[in-house]
């Protein structure tokens, strides 16, 4: 079990920076892209839980359709945060 | 304890509230909300996980699964998210067009 | 100023939040009759809420994913709100973004792209099928197997800049997966006792053909959430500035 909890925390980790990146950057839309890098990792957490169902489900829209929607409507208004 | 979970859940919240709080432009503020919504969810899993287990999957050989209902609600929480994300996108596309910015009006935040 | 308030209130809140999860109680530990204690598969003596659904999905069901069963049996209800709510979330998008006259031209995407999006989409498609017509078997079901098929339809928006969705098909798509999960609500209300319950023969757990009532709903839901993703999406593509 010590490998999971050692993938865990590196995964953590990679949460927590992206999500900051996420937050801080002034591109909305690198800022998009982290938050769906931020969510595909939390996917592979769901799966290491037991969650496959949960996982499939975050992986295609949580890192697929969020960020793609983010992604046009970034398009449709500006790219930099002033 | 699962606690690399719980420490991504409680940064992925508070993230998130840092970003609303302190961001200005509209946009960012959806993107802090979308990582709260994703910690929410890790962390309603995460209390279902029990040590062990596997997944609610029925097979025969195993005895012990985790919980079911937290996956159930998480489920369809994730695909809520989306459409309620899209919902507030759309407003903001809106709003743009018609004010040509994306911040918020002065006054209207502390 | 107003980001140093920030900072040190979701500090804060980051210690409270860490302070409480330390005090959650250790999951499967008998502690307390108020928590669920122990979901293990057959055993009835103290029985939670979670271990009936666990060891009573197959018997009660036909599903062999308990999730599956909660999602579409135990709380069939629920669901069919939701699915409600992704309809409204879909109808306001719809109503809000203006319709482009498609003006404006975007760069075509290069050749790798256009044609390997081309090859790959039917496979794209069969696994979102395969998905949700064994939701009941397998991890899965309607709304990831949805979401599957919008993603597909969302690769061929994103390298093809004038694919768009016909509106007619996925209106009618829609109106017809939403119709056909209400009907076998109503059906329940008549061949069973009440609203959404099952009606069918369970048949044997673990087949394609078993579950009852589970598969088709799932079948529903999957082209449901389909159909309003790719279109959610498609709107996107398509509004102008």
């Amino acid at each position: 079990m010590i490998e999971f909890t050692i993938i865990s925390w590196i995964m953590a980790l990679l949460v927590i920076g992206a999500a900051i990146y996420a937050i801080e950057t002034k591109d909305l839309l690198s800022s998009a892209i982290a938050a769906g890098v931020a969510s595909l990792v939390v996917s592979i957490m769901f799966l290491i839980l037991q969650a496959p169902d949960v996982a499939i489900t975050e992986a295609s829209i949580g890192a697929g359709l969020t960020m793609a929607i983010f992604v046009y409507a970034i398009g449709k208004t500006g790219r930099w945060e002033k | 304890m699962m606690w690399p979970e719980y420490v991504t859940v409680a940064a992925l919240i508070s993230i998130g509230l840092y970003g609303v709080m302190a961001k200005k432009n509209l946009m960012k503020i959806f993107i802090a909300i979308s990582l709260m919504e994703t910690g929410v969810n890790l962390l309603l899993i995460t209390i279902g996980y029990i040590p062990e287990g596997t997944a609610p999957i029925e097979n025969g050989n195993f005895v012990k699964y985790v919980d079911p209902l937290p996956q159930a609600l998480v489920l369809t929480a994730i695909v809520i998210g989306l459409s309620v994300t899209a919902l507030a996108l759309t407003l903001l596309i809106r709003y743009h067009s018609k004010t040509g910015t994306l911040e918020y009006r002065r006054g209207m935040k502390w | 100023m107003r980001k140093v308030a920030a900072i040190v209130i979701a500090s804060a809140f980051f210690a409270i939040l860490l302070i409480s999860f330390y005090q959650i109680p250790q999951s499967g530990y008998s502690g307390s009759e108020y928590y669920y204690s122990n979901p293990i598969t057959g055993s009835h003596a103290n029985e939670s809420v979670p271990s009936h659904y666990i060891s009573g999905t197959k018997n009660e069901t036909g599903a062999v994913n308990a999730v599956t069963a909660i999602v579409v049996e135990y709380r069939g209800f629920d669901t069919l709100g939701e699915v409600t709510v992704l309809f409204t979330a879909a109808t306001g998008v719809a109503f809000l973004l203006h319709k482009g006259k498609g003006g404006k031209k975007r760069a075509e995407a290069n050749l790798i792209l256009r044609e390997g999006s081309k090859l790959v989409l039917p496979f794209i498609l069969l696994a979102g099928a395969y998905i949700f017509i064994h939701g009941h078997l397998t991890p899965g079901g309607g709304f990831p197997g949805g979401a599957v098929i919008a993603s597909g339809f969302l690769l061929m928006m994103l390298s093809y800049p004038k694919f768009f969705m016909k509106e007619k098909p996925v209106s009618i798509t829609e109106s017809f997966a939403g119709i056909t999960f209400a009907v076998i609500g109503l059906l329940g209300l008549l061949f069973a006792s009440s609203f959404l319950e099952n009606f069918l023969p369970l048949g044997n757990a673990g087949y394609l053909l078993s579950a009852g009532i589970i598969p088709v709903i799932y079948i529903a839901i999957g082209f449901k959430v389909g159909s309003e993703l790719s279109s959610i999406a498609d709107k996107f593509k398509e509004v102008q500035k």
